[in-house]
């Protein structure tokens, strides 16, 4: 298997190379992973023109984001993966001590506390959405794999850290991302299932004692999954809308632009959050398909960078980059018709918002940096 | 895995990462192939029925919101309740062009010029399908007008709504508070917004925002059929709003409304106390404002009058302005006095009208020439130069212990938003208060000044009413509060709040109160004392003791003469009160802002709230504490929604 992986990316290496070919070498891009990140953006900006109901202003503003988030992919492409895995640790731990820095700025205001601001408005959690996979790869990169116990239990502090200084702001969601991001790098690591099921068990053992540190509102969220109708004015309003709209949509949808429940304003959050069910009401089921098919495309290629890097680190971030990005895919769409509780995460490259675009392109950045530093290796 | 040394087999970590790839690929797909499956079910298979939903006809939920709840005085006489007025609405969602439906509505007469950018405002900041309020409080010829006028305004309707009213219009609104318009940011800033809806007003002040979770309630909602552009075609009921709670203050409108009435036309505070359980009895900072007009909703030029009006009517001075406490301070700085043993009954002090430090020419002036004095003439007579003699010998940290020890210069933690904490120095407080070493040392004067209650000591009427509190139980401290327990919407049953005590003002020896409070019998009640005229023909015993605080300084050669100084830079003038002596049942801070003198200004004002809650016995009367549960149909019918 591993042969065949390798005589296919030095083959790849070897093709003679266009104009743009030429230029996106020299630029460390990848060919495949930026088309498809560049379709789903089109696409994206098209669903979101008409969820912002027509408001070119509000378009701009998010192609401005994109092109920020592009120079970010641009600019992390170029380093190569060996710097960036000595860079690591010094980024884990600036991202540690800038989370504590709102905590403690949060004790000082009231309330939710994410924003730190210096000179720009910026959420330190952003930070941690690479720094920890990076941070877990790093650590397992010159260690023997599968990782043993008392390395995963270090791995455990690494993830648990970050991941409790963010519940407590309060956003569970973006703490459940990281430790997420954090989880799938040991698991890529060869983890073994008898760890596995004991780490499930652990978490499903844990579940009343999150239940007790939970917000009154996110009880609220897990509740009204359960009985959407027992908040038809909270909560609930949004799952119902939303299943209405998505319902609706059809096989073709109602049409670009012409989706009543969208543009009635019955759907609550339609350019943020719930922009999937504007997508599923206006481009019906074949429009969420084709969507679907493209970001499968992406994780896919991230997943074939992964398999052809040449060193753990590489391999691992690389993995947990490309499933990453899948599990916010799989939780903002399931979320939308009804499937999980409302937790706040967007659809990547598609919803309204700037903060965690450029954290998301950056990533991307460091999949095309890890396959076009590749060196040929001696037979 | 056999190998113990730790030497990385690559190959096999390729190999088992590819099998973890190919699983982690397997487990996306299954959980993407779930999110299609839903999909599919959602568009294919139930598509009809969300498609019936969506188009044609469809149910629209619609709020119901809760009737807030009433606030009540401690005899239960209603404070805040909720009139049936008929306003003027209009939904967006159901009208053609808004802003030609607007321009005829003024060509009718029903609507003005000056209405426009407060109803632009709402306009871009409502929830959908809420009805927009374009006038509160029509007229009977308006309703017969638009009743005329009406079919030509399609999505413009009038409706009865609840609007909050304060029958004693802007009698204790310091303590009350109002309601008005909830913007967009305060309902995002609410725990829970979805209990909003359909809510037009929030609590902005006082016992009104205070208490704004146990007031509003919670919305009930009902399924309202319309059609595509909103419009109701019918309803299914479904669950009625739980109404707020009614909440019960320790306020007596009737004390309130006589201190109101003595302090008209002044700037100042009145604020009295129940000292055997912290309960305020009336709060008064004057002048007032009606609350009735922010909860019609405000014109903008009105708010502004309000904002720029010299006097600062919107000032909660009872809690939040912050008075040199003068001479009022002297009883507590007595108290120290003797618990320090730094003098005694026994001890005189020679009193020439002015005093200085050793080594300084500077002269601390005294207001007259009290000669030989001890501790019990200096307050009843209020001698300056008694006090100055002392604090060299306290000390400023010292006398800042026992003044905050009486809750002085802190928070009290009333149950209202925006108390103000004041200064009571110390060595330390200098240190942290300036951030130059120079400005940082603590002076031998500033100690001598802070006897008689100047220079850097500021604290609130509030503080003052708290502090003779502790005084009058000799030492026994309650944390003030307006509230006493609130009211079940359904059940009617009462939740009491219990009074809090604060930590004691110990006392080494007994007899050291008994020393302080004769002396401030004798302020009111002696031969000397200071306030003697408005202690005369008492029917009981009470004790008190004046302020004077200075607003500008007087140079040390030059004489204070009150008529030829504007009225703005006359002092201030405070009186501490309590009576009676012995199981004491009220106290009471008068602050008269440039009212000159303490005794001849607010030592009245304090005289007559303490008669008419002493004479009247009032505190005695049957208060609605005991009395809700057996009487909850009556409030509770006058807050019952009205029928649309």
């Amino acid at each position: 298997m591993g042969t065949l992986f390798r005589e296919d990316a030095q083959f790849s290496d070897r093709r003679p190379l266009g104009g743009i070919g030429q230029l996106l070498a020299n630029l460390h891009l990848d060919g495949p992973l930026l088309a498809g990140l560049g379709v789903i953006c089109a696409f994206g900006l098209f669903v979101l023109y008409s969820a912002v109901g027509q408001n070119p202003d509000l378009l701009l503003r998010q192609v401005i984001r994109l092109g920020v988030a592009l120079i970010a992919l641009v600019i992390v492409a170029q380093l190569p993966p060996a710097l960036l895995r000595r860079w690591t640790p010094w980024g884990y731990l600036a991202g540690l001590s800038l989370l504590a820095l709102v905590l403690i700025l949060g004790e000082v205001g009231q309330g939710a506390q994410r924003w730190l601001d210096l000179g720009v408005r910026f959420q330190p959690s952003e930070i941690m959405k690479l720094a920890v996979p990076m941070m877990v790869a790093a650590f397992l990169h010159d260690r023997p794999l599968p990782p043993r116990l008392g390395h995963l239990a270090v791995i455990g502090a690494m993830i648990l850290l970050p991941a409790l200084m963010i519940a407590v702001q309060p956003d569970l969601g973006t703490a459940l991302l990281i430790t997420a991001a954090g989880i799938l790098v040991v698991l890529l690591a060869g983890m073994s299932f008898a760890h596995i099921l004991a780490l499930a068990g652990l978490a499903v053992a844990t579940m009343p004692v999150l239940w007790h540190f939970m917000h009154d509102y996110q009880r609220q969220r897990v509740l009204t999954l359960l009985d959407p109708q027992s908040d038809p004015l909270g909560a609930g309003y949004n799952i119902i809308q939303s299943k209405i709209a998505i319902g609706s949509g059809g096989l073709f949808g109602k049409g670009w632009t012409n989706g009543s429940q969208a543009q009635l304003e019955f759907l609550p959050e339609k350019d943020t959050d719930f922009i999937f069910a504007v997508l599923s009401e206006e481009f019906g089921l074949l429009g969420v398909l084709a969507l679907v098919l493209m970001y499968l495309f992406v994780v896919g290629r991230g997943l074939y960078i992964a398999a052809n890097a040449q060193d753990t680190f590489s391999r691992l971030l690389a993995g947990s980059i490309s499933l990453t990005f899948f599990v916010y895919v799989f939780v903002n769409t399931a979320m939308v018709c009804g499937l999980i509780p409302v937790v706040g995460v967007p659809l990547p490259l598609v919803s309204f918002g700037g903060t965690s675009m450029v954290t998301l392109m950056a990533g991307f950045g460091i999949l095309m940096s890890i396959h076009t530093h590749r060196k040929l290796l001696p037979r | 895995m056999r190998r113990r040394a730790p030497i990385k087999d690559s190959g096999a970590e390729h190999r088992m990462f590819l099998n973890r790839v190919v699983l982690a690929v397997a487990v996306a797909l299954g959980l993407m192939g779930l999110v299609v499956g839903r999909l599919v079910q959602l568009q294919v298979i139930e598509h009809e029925h969300f498609a019936d939903l969506s188009q044609g006809n469809r149910i629209r939920i619609e709020p119901v919101p809760p009737t807030r709840g009433l606030i009540y005085d401690r005899h239960g006489v209603i404070l805040a309740e909720n009139v049936p007025t008929y306003q003027l609405e209009l939904v967006p969602e159901q009208v053609e062009d808004v802003a030609a439906t607007l321009a005829a509505l003024i060509d009718e007469g029903l609507l003005a010029e000056e209405d426009l950018p407060r109803i632009r405002t709402l306009l871009g900041t409502s929830q959908r399908f809420t009805p927009i309020p374009l006038r509160y409080r029509l007229k009977e010829e308006e309703l017969a007008q638009f009743a005329i006028a009406r079919p030509r305004f399609p999505g413009v309707d009038i409706r009865a709504r609840l609007m909050r009213h304060y029958p004693f219009d802007s009698a204790a609104v310091h303590a009350v508070g109002y309601v008005s318009g909830l913007s967009k940011e305060e309902l995002q800033r609410l725990e829970d917004p979805a209990v909003y809806a359909g809510t037009t007003q929030v609590g902005k002040t006082g016992i009104e925002q205070r208490f704004e979770s146990l007031l509003h309630g919670n919305v009930g909602h009902r399924q309202v059929i319309a059609n595509a552009r909103g419009r109701a075609l019918g309803q299914v009921p479904g669950e009625q709003p739980r109404p707020g709670a009614n909440v019960h203050t320790s306020l007596d409108i009737e004390l309130q409304l006589l201190a109101e009435e003595a302090m008209a036309g002044r700037r100042g505070a009145v604020v009295a106390l129940d000292p055997r359980n912290g309960e305020v009895l009336a709060l008064v900072s004057t002048p007032g404002y009606d609350p009735n007009a922010f909860a019609a909703g405000l014109k903008p030029a009105e708010f502004r009058a309000l904002t720029a009006h010299p006097d600062q009517p919107l000032f909660n001075r009872a809690v939040r302005g912050r008075y040199p406490p003068g001479s009022t301070i002297k009883p507590m700085l007595g108290f120290a006095v003797l618990e320090e043993s730094v003098s005694d009954l026994d001890h005189t002090v020679q009193c020439p009208g002015h005093f200085s430090l050793p080594g300084s020419s500077h002269r601390y002036r005294d207001w007259k020439i009290h000669g030989l004095v001890n501790l019990h003439d200096a307050i009843t007579e209020s001698c300056d130069v008694y006090f100055y003699q002392m604090s060299t010998e306290l000390g400023i940290d010292t006398m800042h212990d026992y003044l905050a020890r009486f809750g002085l210069g802190s928070r009290t933690g009333i149950d209202i938003a925006g108390e103000t904490a004041g200064v009571v120095p110390s060595r330390a407080w200098k240190r942290e208060k300036f951030s130059s070493r120079a400005n940082q040392v603590w002076f031998p004067g500033e100690t001598v000044i802070a006897s008689i209650g100047q220079g850097y000591m500021l604290t609130t009427p509030l503080q003052l009413a708290a502090a003779t509190a502790a005084v009058a139980t000799r030492g026994e401290r309650y944390r003030p509060h307006l509230a006493l327990g609130w009211e079940h919407p359904l059940d009617g049953g009462f939740h009491a709040f219990e009074p809090e005590a604060l930590p004691r003002v110990q006392a080494q020896n007994p007899l050291h109160w008994e020393v302080v409070i004769n002396a401030m019998r004798d302020v009111l009640q002696g031969e000397n004392g200071t306030a003697r005229a408005a202690g005369m023909d008492a029917a009981y015993p009470m004790a008190g003791k004046s302020g004077t605080a200075q607003v500008f300084s007087v140079g040390q050669d030059e004489e204070y003469n009150e008529d030829e100084i504007d009225e703005r830079l006359r002092d201030h003038a405070l009186f501490i009160a309590f009576a009676p002596l012995e199981d004491p049942r009220i106290a009471v801070s008068v602050i008269v802002e440039n009212g000159s003198s303490g005794s001849r200004a607010a030592a009245p004002i304090a005289r007559a709230v303490m008669d008419k809650w002493l004479l009247e016995d009032r505190d005695e009367r049957v208060t609605v504490r005991g009395r809700a549960a057996a009487q909850a149909g009556t409030p509770l019918a006058r807050s019952a929604p009205v029928a649309e």
